[in-house]
Order: structure tokens, then sequence, then C-alpha cells
């Protein structure tokens, strides 16, 4: 066990150094340019009211988009840059260490928890002087949020592991990408969810995105705002087990995948998706 | 001579129905720098892979430090230093930094006689890279990244290194270097080196044994004196005589000349004897085993 716990503390100081090091680069212009979309649509949304409620369509916005990239990041995040690892040669090297893998694996949930957080702030910052509603919300409040983000992460970041570890770096935009904006369309991240047909809401409450966006909201909005929620309910104990059911399996799925990921990599096997990938560009 | 610290018995792969290696054997002892040449395709890289634990066999016994590589634990695999062909990864990551975080998952392996990891700074200058200790990775030439990924590979210290193709891409200065440093690794760190290379010049320099692996058999194993001996026999006797020119191939030059000279004494002028070049020797060696397969595998109706 020694060796092991070991390798998850160079994880950390894996993950501390990668965060800086993204910190440091242009990964954070895409940061940037998000709050700057995020905040202009809080600003227009600000004077519309959620229909039979208090709160702002913005108020109901921001908590939500906070709930949906915890869920991107998680999933795309993560998958996006797995899959860049596997094809670099940073997993290949993971392994030629002793206990590397361990470290890689501690590093990239640090690293995924750190950006996670840096994501949030650099919304949320802004969206509170736009949304005086959030305001409101109390340390309870702000401690509900916090266990609805790692919660968040846990029922996605599995996932995200999954699809890093089967999907070329080209295919994950399409893989995962393209189906969560789907999803995101019809979560009620935007725009209340009971605009949708019902066979549609009954779609999306079978992702962790409407649960985490659901979740978000009823941490940080007063409780009056539940009346737009299906059933007018913040359905607590639904959004427990929906996101804590997609982390269990997720836990369960990822490590062996990761697993058969790692025994299956080799030198040869990435010379070999270098070749293709500069076939597909030539 | 040393221990035996890898061990090739029988090694076969197969990848579906294609046979890549056909009964492999060989065997390196400690502190002997061993080089796998061959042609491309021959099978170099799959054996290595199969040596490192990267790749499961699939027949026969394969050994590195006593362990069976599909086996093998951290513990074993912290004994290993592996250079793989093509490595890009951690781009974003300085030198030093990069060099000083791999190391210190070797530290809890350190033992009396091998400290582990390597100091990073000595390291940095021992590979050639103490102008670039901060540079970001991504930021080296290609020669300069290929020199950081040797030191990636030696910075547990390794008993076993194993270098795949490991000057492709190097100028002649940077390949010079980096035989020299192979030299002094195994002479100082009393390291085990396999080290894959199409390239027999060098080969000839760096390895104190050549293995040359074509269409995944072995069809030489022996010192570059003892394989050029070995095969390049025939060698090529000129000479002239009342201004004619001759030109005489044989197994036996030295009795070939004697009885050359017992027969015409002084005729016999501008004698010229050429031995084979182990260059020679390579290229028909190879070029006999590939004929020889076509001829094998050649469809029947």
């Amino acid at each position: 066990m020694m060796p092991t716990l070991y390798a998850a503390r160079l994880g950390l100081s894996r993950g501390l150094a990668e965060f800086r090091q993204s910190m440091a680069s242009w990964d954070q212009a895409f940061n940037i340019v998000a709050a700057i979309a995020f905040t202009t649509v809080l600003v227009f949304q600000r004077d519309s009211r959620v229909e039979d409620s208090t709160v702002s369509l913005a108020g109901a916005t921001l908590p939500s988009m906070l709930g949906m990239m915890v869920a991107l990041g998680g999933l795309i995040g993560v998958a996006s840059v797995l899959a860049v690892h596997r094809e670099d040669g940073t997993l290949l090297r993971a392994k030629a260490v002793p206990h590397g893998m361990t470290g890689y694996v501690v590093g990239r949930l640090v690293q995924t928890s750190l950006d996670t957080a840096v994501t949030l702030a650099i919304i949320l910052i802004p969206g509170l002087f736009v949304v005086a509603e959030l305001r409101q919300a109390g340390l309870g409040g702000w401690l509900n949020f916090l266990w609805v983000v790692v919660l968040g992460l846990l029922a996605t970041l599995p996932w995200g592991a999954v699809a890093g570890a089967v999907a070329k770096p080209q295919a994950v935009f399409g893989l995962l990408l393209l189906p969560s904006m789907g999803l995101i369309a019809i979560s009620g991240i935007f725009y209340p969810i009971y605009a949708m047909p019902g066979w549609v809401q009954g779609i999306a409450q079978i992702f962790p995105i409407y649960w985490l966006g659901l979740g978000t909201r009823a941490a940080l909005l007063p409780d009056g705002a539940a009346v737009a929620e299906i059933g007018q309910s913040w359905r607590h104990l639904e959004t427990l087990g929906v996101l804590g059911v997609w982390a269990i399996v997720g836990l369960a799925v990822a490590p062996a995948v990761l697993r058969r990921m790692a025994r299956r990599e080799s030198g040869s096997a990435m010379e070999e998706r270098r070749q293709q990938a500069l076939q597909r560009v030539a | 001579m040393g221990q035996t610290v890898i061990e090739v018995r029988d090694l076969r792969m197969r990848y579906g129905s294609v046979d890549v290696l056909h009964g492999v054997n060989f065997t390196a002892r400690r502190g002997e720098v061993l080089a796998l040449l061959g042609p491309n395709g021959a099978g170099k890289t799959t054996t290595i892979e199969i040596l490192e634990g990267f790749r499961i066999r699939s027949a026969g016994q394969v050994g590195v430090l006593g362990v069976d590589p599909a086996h093998g634990d951290e513990a074993w695999r912290a004994k290993l230093g592996v250079v793989l062909q093509s490595w890009r990864d951690h781009g974003r990551w300085r030198v030093r930094e990069l060099l000083g975080h791999l190391g210190r998952y070797y530290a809890p392996y350190s033992t009396a006689e091998r400290a582990r990891p390597f100091g990073t700074d000595e390291l940095i200058e021992t590979v050639g890279l103490g102008d670039h200790a901060d540079k970001k990775v991504s930021r080296l030439s290609g020669g300069q990244r290929r020199r950081l990924d040797v030191a990636i590979g030696l910075v547990g210290r390794p008993e076993v290194l194993f270098l795949d193709e490991p000057t492709a891409g190097f100028d002649p200065h940077a390949r010079r270097e980096f035989h020299d440093l192979v030299h002094r690794l195994s002479d100082l760190e009393d390291m085990t080196i396999l080290l894959t290379t199409h390239d027999l010049d060098e080969a000839e320099k760096l390895a104190d044994r050549i293995v040359i692996l074509a269409g995944g058999r072995i069809i030489a194993d022996g010192s570059a004196d003892a394989l050029g001996r070995e095969v390049a026999g025939r060698s090529e006797v000129r000479w002239t005589r009342e201004g004619a020119r001759y030109t005489h191939a044989t197994d036996d030059a030295t009795a070939f000349v004697r009885e050359l000279f017992k027969q015409y004494g002084e005729g016999v002028a501008e004698l010229e004897v050429r031995r084979n070049s182990l260059e020679d020797t390579y290229i028909a060696l190879v070029q006999k085993h590939e004929s020889g397969r076509v001829e094998q595998e050649a469809p029947t109706p």
C-alpha cells in the first residue's frame, strides 16, 4: 500500500505542475471566451422572469451554467487530455515508471478538479455582478453547491476517462462534444426544461447534465424558485440517486477500461497511430 | 563474464495468422552492450517490447533480471530503463522539472549499491543538455529531445537499458556523442544495454555483441569480429601477371596466395587481397535470408 500512497503523492505534485502549466498557456483563452459569452447571455436574460417565480431567467441560468461546466470538464476535459496523452506517449511513459500509472491518474484527478474550479470562478465572479439573486445564497447554499460539484465530477469524470481511453483525439469531439451539446439544449440549462415535450424531458433526465444543473440551482436559488422545476420540487434525493448511479457505475467500469488501455499501450501501437494521423493530414 | 541478465528462448510472436518471430534465442550478460540489428520489419521492436513487458508473447521463455516480463511487478520495472522510438510527451514541462519529477518515482527502490534516482543535474550534464535544463521540452530540437528521452530512460539508474533506434534522426556529431555516452554507461554503471538499430556501423561501434534479426529469425550472433570471420570467409584476390589482370574469389586466401607464388614466383605483381567488410557480410546475410524466405513462401499451385 505504501508505494501506491507515495506514487499518489507524486501524482498530486504532477497535477499541480500541470495545472500551473495550463494556467500559463493558451488553454485559458477558451475560459475567457466562455466567460465573456456566458456573461453576455446573463446580461440579456437579466430582466426576464422565470414563469410563476420570483427568480430572473439569468438567476436560473447562472447556476445551471456552472453545473453544465462541471459536466463538460469531467467528460470532455478528461477525455481529450487522455486521448492526446495516449497519442503522444505520456501514458506509455507512466507505464514505464514504477507506479507511474497511479501517479498519472491522481495527477489527472487533481488537474481536472483545479481546472473545473477555475472555470467555475471565471464564470461565477462576473456573473455575481449581473445576477443579484445568487448573492443571497448564504454559506449553506455554497456548501451544498460544493457537494453537487464534487458529486458531478465523480459522475462524469470516469466516463470522460472511458471515452478518452477508447477514442482517438480527433474522435473525442464527435463522440462527446456533439452529444453533450444536444443534451445541454434539452436539459434546462439555458431555458427551463418544461419548454420541452415530455419525451424529450424524459431523455434529458437520464443523463447527469440535467441533474447537475438542477442540483446547482437547488443549492444557490431561493426555495420559491422550485416552482419552475419538474414536479415543482428540487428533487434532492433523485439528484443524489441519478448522479450517484452514474458515479458508482463509472468508477466500477473506468479502472478496468483504463487498465485494458494501459496494457495494450506500446511503442509500436503509438507509432502506428502516429503514422495514421500523418496520413490523414497529408 | 557476468551473470545472464536477458534470456530469450524460442520466442515466438504471432499477430493474427502472421508469424513475426519464429523462435528467437539469445542472451545478454551483465554489463554487455548487445545490438539487435536488422532491416525494417525484422521483428526488432516486437522483441524489445516483449522484453520491456509492453507486449505479451505468443510462445517461448523470456527472462529479464530473472523475471518473466509478462508478470514483472513495479520493483522489477524500477530496475529497467526504456527509450522508445518516438516520444513527444510532456511538451509543457521543463527539462529539469520533468527529470526531477520522474526520478522521484524511483526513490523507494534505492539500494546501497545503486542510489536511485540519478542526480538530476548530473544526469542533465551526462546527456549534454546542460544549456537547456530550463527549456520547455516542446522547444528542444529533435536531437536534444532524443537525449532527454535517454536521460529519462536513465533516471532510475537502471540495471538494464532498452534503446529502440536511439540515434534515428541524429546528425553525425550527436551520434558520436551518443556513442560515447553508451560506452561510459556500460563501463561505469555496469549497465546491460540492449539496443536496436538498422545501422550496421552503429552496431559495430557500440555493441560487444551483434544479433542479426531478419524476417523474425536470428541469422547471426556474435562479436563484430566473429561475424566478420564467420561469414566474410570469401575473400577476393587480385593480381597481375605478364600484363594481364586476374581476379579470384576464395575461402582461404592465404593458401591460394601461397600456391600462386609457388607456381609463378616473381611473375606475380600488384597483389591485392580484399576480405569482405562486415557490411558486405550483413547485406549478403540478409539477402540470402530474404531470397530463401521467398522460395519457402512461394505459392504452391
